[in-house]
């Protein structure tokens, strides 16, 4: 029998070349970060909460932090629902016809923005929202005026419909993954009893994506700051006011060399974040790193096999 | 029945549409890559050189030309240098991140030790956070360790992300402990486990983070931004937008070729990410 200590010790050994990169790059830099934010500007005097308080006065933190929530807000259950109701269709149409080849086609071609860089794609959109582009030509044949998709409040819609378009199939992935393990069984032996397609979904389907449904919003919600991509190639640093995000402000804050607000502020963001994890880790079973829980199930399946 | 085939043809014209909206962009580059000059500045003009009227909107082109690629070839050197260093930081970082992560993924996923759940907690903020957040922790130490302004400015932070720790994990925790008992019963040390058993089952994990690291990292737009100041430093993403100002004619051949090493990868790996991402997903 091992001991556990040389246990451990395997496992520092494995993790040694991760965690050095993290630490000096990442976790110790932040504690000095840390440490800025409670000091002035110009020498070292300790100036307390007067740094997260400036900040949290800040006109254009508070416009960009109502920005980024509002996004937040609409997105992600815009997102999550429409790539679950892909998946659940595309599972339907999948399972009755026979040509799989076709099937992996369609998925890869739902998947395919996710690899399109935001550079190339930012002058088809430029193309498409301009006040001369193809939508104002569209509207325009169709006896509407057009407007300034990207200058004007329909931005923010801009943003939303492009987070969309490049994370939709990815999320379809992640729910097709979570449907494919559901029992077969179930759904014939609820078709038995005179269930129709909708129950089978909200009785057997909802219930047992709840797992993937945590992860799918969890990989989302990263995915969305990424959308700062295409809003600073299409608009650059000072974008229509309502997709001004907390990366706008944070990369402004940067470039002006605003350190005081910017480590106020980046304290302030991993506290709330931090917090956020452990309530959500309490309330739900927040999908963890790693973690046996899957292997339990097929353990004692194999079990039994092989005894 | 004859309910369920009417249900069965919208959902078929549902999911046809909604694929064309996905691929769209692309075709449209790609079609319109083959324009030539004229036809560019007949059908893009209003948009992106500013002259007068509408744009038009043309599937396909009346000329198809493959000027603008020779073009592109022959007579934009800094498109080749970026085209370059985009190359070197996603391979950088890609090569970086299966190096610190598999091993790590791999303890994390199938050793128990003290500070675990607080290991685990502290990748998890990493996971959540954006780029912003550790921007300036990230100056300040490249600034100490003066590389600020060269490729290691990207590549070194980059390695050390937690999504690629995130997935891995995942798709280690699915091997099934019998495989690594009968393993340890055949005499095999922990090294010899993680090598001839982890690595292996865990392929489809690994080459899906190959994938999204170098999707990511080849997109990467925050970083270099930050971190690079010298113009030839600077990866495809963000010279592109430079080059298209006030260049139609080579905007939509420069376009495709930017992400042709992004969308061959995407392609070829279709099977490992698809896995990758599903294990990923799964609990």
């Amino acid at each position: 029998m091992r001991s556990r200590r040389k246990w451990s010790r395997r496992a520092w050994i494995f993790l040694l070349p991760d965690l050095l990169g993290t630490t000096g790059f990442v976790l110790i830099p932040f504690l000095d970060v840390f440490r800025r934010s409670l000091l002035q500007a110009v020498g070292d005097g300790f100036v307390g909460l007067d740094n997260y308080r400036a900040v949290l006065e800040n006109k254009a933190f508070r416009l960009a932090a109502f920005n980024t929530a509002r996004f937040m807000a609409i997105c992600l259950p815009l997102l999550l629902l429409l790539s679950l109701g892909v998946a659940v269709m595309f599972q339907n149409v999948a399972d009755k016809g026979n040509r799989k080849r076709r099937w992996k086609d369609l998925k890869a071609g739902f998947t395919l923005p996710m690899a399109i860089p935001a550079a190339s794609v930012v002058v088809f959109f430029q193309m498409l929202f301009d006040e001369k582009g193809w939508l104002n030509l569209l509207a325009g044949r169709l006896g509407f005026g057009g407007r300034d998709w990207l200058n004007g409040a329909s931005a923010f819609w801009v943003l939303v419909a492009c987070y969309i378009w490049k994370n939709l199939g990815y999320d379809m992935l992640l729910w097709l993954t979570g449907i494919a393990g559901i029992e077969k069984e179930q759904y014939e032996a609820a078709r038995v009893q005179g269930a129709g397609g909708f129950a089978c979904f909200y009785y057997i389907t909802l219930p047992q994506l709840k797992g993937t449904a945590s992860v799918t919003a969890l990989l989302s919600f990263v995915n969305a700051f990424r959308v700062f991509r295409e809003a600073y190639l299409l608009s650059g640093d000072y974008p229509h006011e309502s997709i001004y995000m907390l990366q706008h402000l944070f990369n402004n804050w940067f470039v002006n060399l605003d350190i005081q607000k910017l480590t106020a502020a980046a304290s302030l963001l991993v506290l709330v974040t931090g917090v956020f994890l452990l309530t959500a880790g309490a309330l739900f079973r927040v999908p963890g790193l790693g973690g046996t829980g899957r292997t339990g199930g097929k353990k004692t399946k194999k079990g039994r096999r092989n005894g | 029945m004859r309910k369920g085939k009417a249900g069965d043809v919208l959902l078929r014209i549902i999911l046809a549409v909604l694929l064309v909206i996905m691929v769209m962009p692309l075709v449209m580059l790609c079609t319109n890559s083959l324009m030539g000059k004229q036809e560019l500045l007949e059908s893009f003009g209003a948009v992106l050189s500013d002259c007068a009227g509408m744009a038009e909107f043309r599937l396909f082109p009346r000329y198809p030309t493959m000027r603008a690629y020779v073009r592109l070839l022959l007579d934009t050197p800094e498109y080749f240098t970026a085209f370059w260093n985009s190359a070197l930081l996603a391979g950088g970082v890609v090569a970086g991140q299966v190096f610190t992560a598999v091993p790590a993924a791999w303890a994390l996923a199938r050793f128990d030790f003290p500070g675990k759940a607080v290991l685990k907690f502290v990748y998890m903020l990493l996971l959540i956070l954006p780029f912003q957040v550790t921007m300036v922790s990230g100056y300040l130490v490249l600034d100490t360790l003066k590389l600020l302004d060269t490729y290691w400015a990207v590549i070194l932070p980059g390695i050390f992300s937690a999504l690629p720790l995130f997935i891995l994990s995942k798709s280690f925790s699915a091997i099934p402990k019998e495989v690594i008992e009968a393993a340890k019963i055949d005499g095999a040390g922990d090294f010899g486990i993680f090598v001839k058993i982890g690595v292996p089952l865990g392929m489809p994990g690994i080459s899906s983070v190959v994938i999204l690291g170098f999707l990511e990292y080849w997109n990467a737009v925050e970083q270099p931004l930050t971190f690079l100041k010298t113009e030839t430093l600077k990866p495809l993403s963000l010279y592109l937008p430079v080059m298209l100002k006030g260049e139609v004619q080579t905007a939509f051949a420069a376009s495709i070729v930017t992400l042709l090493p992004a969308v061959l990868l995407f392609f070829c790996g279709q099977d490992s990410l698809e896995k990758g991402i599903g294990a990923s997903g799964s609990f």
